[in-house]
């Protein structure tokens, strides 16, 4: 998931941390520059950092390798810079009557970089490839709606699934069939509303016919379907990608050549752009964070941009840790804490506190889903622990992984429970990131531990079905709610896109009785760039927008 | 001199496989999953773990994998990054670039070192001599980042005399300076100090008085005499340190984001990449070793009591 291994950058370096760049004043993309002016052409050089995987679009899920992935392959629907809005782009039209069985036709005349054309054949070669258990693709499991997914896994326990009986009985989904060069139909094992909205995200790019004969030279020198082709390499220095000549869609960019810098460090980029040897730094350094120094350092040159990140707090499984079952003390530590003030001291008023678990760019938000037990109000939270005949542990625990920027955050919330409740509140800091994401899933931490999501597709969904679905890979809390489940059931069946999100949002307000998790803030990026450049736009996904930036 | 190098350079083997050996041992028992991370908040597909965990033998006891390690070292083959990025091309890439900029550095704290130690030494008690007292002191308790992180802003950032970062695998020395004379600057430091105070002492010493009661002019007697014995302690120093340099970068080469080997074993032993840690690790002790045996031929050249005969 490469949003949320965006927030693995975060959370595993905290150099790269992506949800550390957040930062600014209050109004959102208040002060985007303006898109007008500044010539086709030129170069521009940007912050990158190093991809952890080769670039394949189906084993790209984090930031650094996703950003250069994105940029180079076009996918069937493109997501609006803006509103996040899904349009097709590879896509001639994507039809369905029933939400299960859907008709993807393509335009024609749209090349890969090497020259060869883009046919439907290529799009479900790529998607079985991704699928295919033994090819141990990341992304993967983006093909679980398509039918025939489960036959393509492996079946064998222990270390090696995929070994000796293990190997999976398919090689291919069932639900994929080319009908002619331009036509291909997906049907979906359950009904799907939003899968159109899911199918700009990277890990379904078409993949040319060079990948299958080379997947590992591939990796190193993609073959993209996008406005940029990748020219060089260079590993760990940069990654260079210009203008590819035949391209024919709707969203090129304007520049000739955009290079990727690798830096270690956010404050070194940082200081680049100052002194103008680096255009575009999608990270702002804490150091400059304060006071808002990056205002008066690079005055009209920043932007903020609220993104599809929200962090929350998880409460252990209640088979795990007790102590915690009764939503009235989960609602409880939840109105102990206070958001506003943790948010304007840690973070320097870089994110945006939350009123709810979806993030604000996406299609089907609705503010306030919270409602009063995200708000602060220490009187009522202790009235409530009281009633809820106060809390049984010693302590509440509140972990996080400590390779990463969480130490402070973590501390502050602690005190404020700590203060309004009455009740000893400990931040403990776990090793790093794998450790703490291994006590997690082996369900072996207790208490409240940090959790964090940056959308896939900009859908509400995307915040609901993966976290708190009965069973769901994300749900750490092993939340499940029969209504909560069927709700979302009802939501994917609907075949009008505003009815299927009243859904989603029905749903939403389920969690705001159980509370599986506290909603904490959303994330913002910040960006800063040089005198050179111009018309630089954050997207929903906190990236840079390269088809409207330019130089001057 | 002959069999005394052989003999150094044969002991040199045992050491190198104890510390590859060592250095795999810490990377294995390093506590977690080294997959985890990998895929962001929720855990990796059980395919993309099981093709991980089998191209890296990482379900293997230590003794396979570090026996499957081996036999590829000795066949020239130093495995590949957690991000299937080759490690031999790493190094390749990286060592020169550390290699340049701690020589840099040594070169630096060499010779401003050694020279304010021999100014101070023989007029001690004076105003330059309190002056760099006072100066290393201050430059002895301030943080490298501190320094590297103002070096950076006010000489690169404001007056633009050198440039902010290096971002090149082939830096020249001009935008390497101002990283050398940041790394340098506190072994510049003990270096001036430690031949500070060793003068002094051999200033004082019966051959010394010797030699200028035989009629040597006090130069003479001074750069000849006292200077070469004084210097001993002051190579070993600066031997040691060129080692730690090479390791030690760091936090220099993150400030200005030159891709070095320091930063290269840092992002490693975070991402557990075992591969990338020893493979980087064997190179800086073999530096290390081949550094210390170069300062013990140079005390033969320095004082010819100490023979390695």
């Amino acid at each position: 998931m490469r949003g949320t291994a965006r927030t693995v950058a975060v959370a595993a370096m905290s150099a790269f941390a992506l949800l550390a760049a957040g930062c600014g004043s209050g109004d959102s993309g208040g002060d985007q520059s303006s898109a007008a002016g500044g010539k086709t052409g030129g170069e521009i050089t940007v912050r990158g950092c190093n991809p952890e995987n080769p670039l394949i679009p189906s084993n790209t899920t984090e930031t650094c390798g996703g950003n250069v992935i994105d940029a180079i392959f076009s996918k069937l629907v493109h997501y609006d810079a803006e509103t996040a809005k899904p349009t097709n782009d590879l896509a001639e039209s994507i039809d369905t009557t029933d939400n299960q069985n859907f008709t993807v036709k393509l335009k024609t005349g749209r090349k890969f970089h090497d020259g060869t054309d883009i046919k439907a054949k290529n799009f479900v070669d790529a998607w079985n490839y991704a699928a295919y258990g033994p090819n141990g693709q990341s992304s993967g499991y983006f093909m679980e709606p398509i039918e025939g997914f489960g036959d393509t896994q492996c079946t064998g326990e222990g270390d090696d699934p995929c070994a000796g009986a293990g190997v999976p009985k398919a090689k291919t989904l069932t639900g994929l069939k080319v009908v002619d060069d331009t036509t291909f139909t997906i049907k979906t094992t359950e009904k799907v509303s939003n899968l159109p909205v899911r199918l700009g995200y990277s890990a379904f790019s078409p993949l040319p016919d060079a990948f299958f004969t080379d997947p590992k030279a591939f990796g190193d020198k993609p073959i993209g379907s996008g406005p940029y082709k990748l020219d060089a390499w260079n590993k760990e220095q940069s990654i260079v990608l210009s203008k590819f000549a035949d391209y024919k869609g709707d969203f090129g960019g304007k520049v000739d050549k955009i290079t990727f810098k690798i830096y270690q460090q956010s404050d070194a980029a940082y200081n680049d752009v100052i002194a103008n040897n680096l255009d575009i730094t999608d990270e702002i350094p804490t150091s400059a964070l304060i006071d808002e120094k990056y205002k008066q350092d690079l005055p009209d040159r920043n932007a903020e941009k609220e993104t599809g990140v929200i962090q929350t707090v998880t409460f252990a499984p209640t088979k795990v840790d007790p102590n915690y079952a009764d939503p009235k003390i989960r609602h409880a530590i939840s109105m102990a804490i206070d958001r506003d003030t943790i948010v304007k001291q840690i973070f320097n008023g870089t994110r945006q506190p939350a009123t709810g678990w979806v993030s604000p760019v996406v299609d089907g938000y609705k503010a306030d889903q919270c409602g009063e037990w995200c708000k602060y109000d220490p009187t009522k939270a202790k009235a409530l622990l009281q009633e809820a005949g106060g809390f049984k542990g010693s302590k509440i625990t509140l972990s996080y992984n400590a390779d990463a920027a969480h130490k402070d955050w973590t501390e502050a919330t602690c005190n404020s429970i700590k203060q309004a409740l009455g009740v000893e509140c400990v931040a403990t800091g776990v090793v790093d990131f794998a450790t703490f994401r291994t006590e997690i899933g082996e369900r072996k931490m207790k208490g409240m531990f940090r959790t964090g999501w940056q959308m896939d597709y900009p859908s509400i969904e995307n915040f609901l079905a993966p976290i708190f679905k009965t069973g769901a890979s994300s749900n750490d809390g092993d939340y499940s709610n029969p209504a909560f489940d069927k709700l979302l059931s009802e939501a994917a069946a609907e075949q009008d896109a505003a009815a299927a999100n009243a859904k989603y949002q029905e749903a939403e307000a389920l969690l705001a009785v159980d509370m599986p998790a506290i909603p904490m803030w959303y994330g913002k990026t910040t960006m800063g760039w040089s005198d050179k450049v111009t018309g630089v736009k954050i997207t929903a996904f906190g990236t840079i927008d390269f088809t409207s930036v330019s130089v001057k | 001199m002959g069999t005394y190098i052989i003999r150094r350079i044969l002991q040199m083997i045992p050491v190198v496989l104890g510390a590859t050996f060592l250095i795999f041992a810490m990377v294995f028992a390093l506590p977690g999953d080294p997959v985890a991370g990998k895929c962001g908040e929720r855990p990796c597909s059980p395919a993309y773990r099981a093709a991980y965990i089998q191209k890296y033998n990482l379900d293997k006891p230590l003794p396979v994998q570090y026996g499957k390690y081996v036999l590829n070292l000795a066949k020239g083959d130093l495995g590949t990054t957690s991000n299937n990025i080759p490690v031999a091309d790493q190094l390749k890439l990286r060592v020169p670039v550390t290699a340049k900029l701690a020589l840099m550095s040594v070169i630096i704290e060499a010779g401003i070192g050694i020279l304010a130690g021999v100014v101070t030494g023989i007029r001690r008690g004076g105003f330059l001599d309190n002056l760099i007292l006072v100066s290393t002191l201050v430059l002895i308790s301030i943080p490298i980042f501190v320094i590297g992180y103002v070096a950076q802003l006010y000489l690169g950032v404001k007056l633009g005399w050198f440039e902010v970062t290096v971002t090149s695998s082939t830096p020249s020395v001009y935008q390497l300076l101002l990283p050398a004379i940041v790394l340098g600057s506190v072994s510049v430091a003990y270096v001036a100090r430690l031949m500070r105070t060793n003068l002094v002492e051999n200033l004082r010493a019966d051959y010394v008085r010797t030699a200028v009661a035989k009629g040597l002019t006090k130069r003479r007697a001074i750069g000849l005499h006292a200077l070469r014995n004084s210097l001993i302690p002051v190579v070993t120093f600066i031997g040691f340190d060129f080692g730690a340099l090479l390791g030690g970068a760091v936090v220099t080469e993150g400030i200005f984001n030159i891709p070095g080997i320091g930063g290269y074993v840092f992002r490693a032993i975070r991402a557990r990449d075992g591969a990338s840690v020893v493979g980087a690790v064997t190179l800086l002790v073999i530096v290390y070793l081949v550094a210390n045996l170069l300062v013990d031929l140079l005390y033969g050249l320095l004082d010819p009591r100490i023979s390695h005969e």
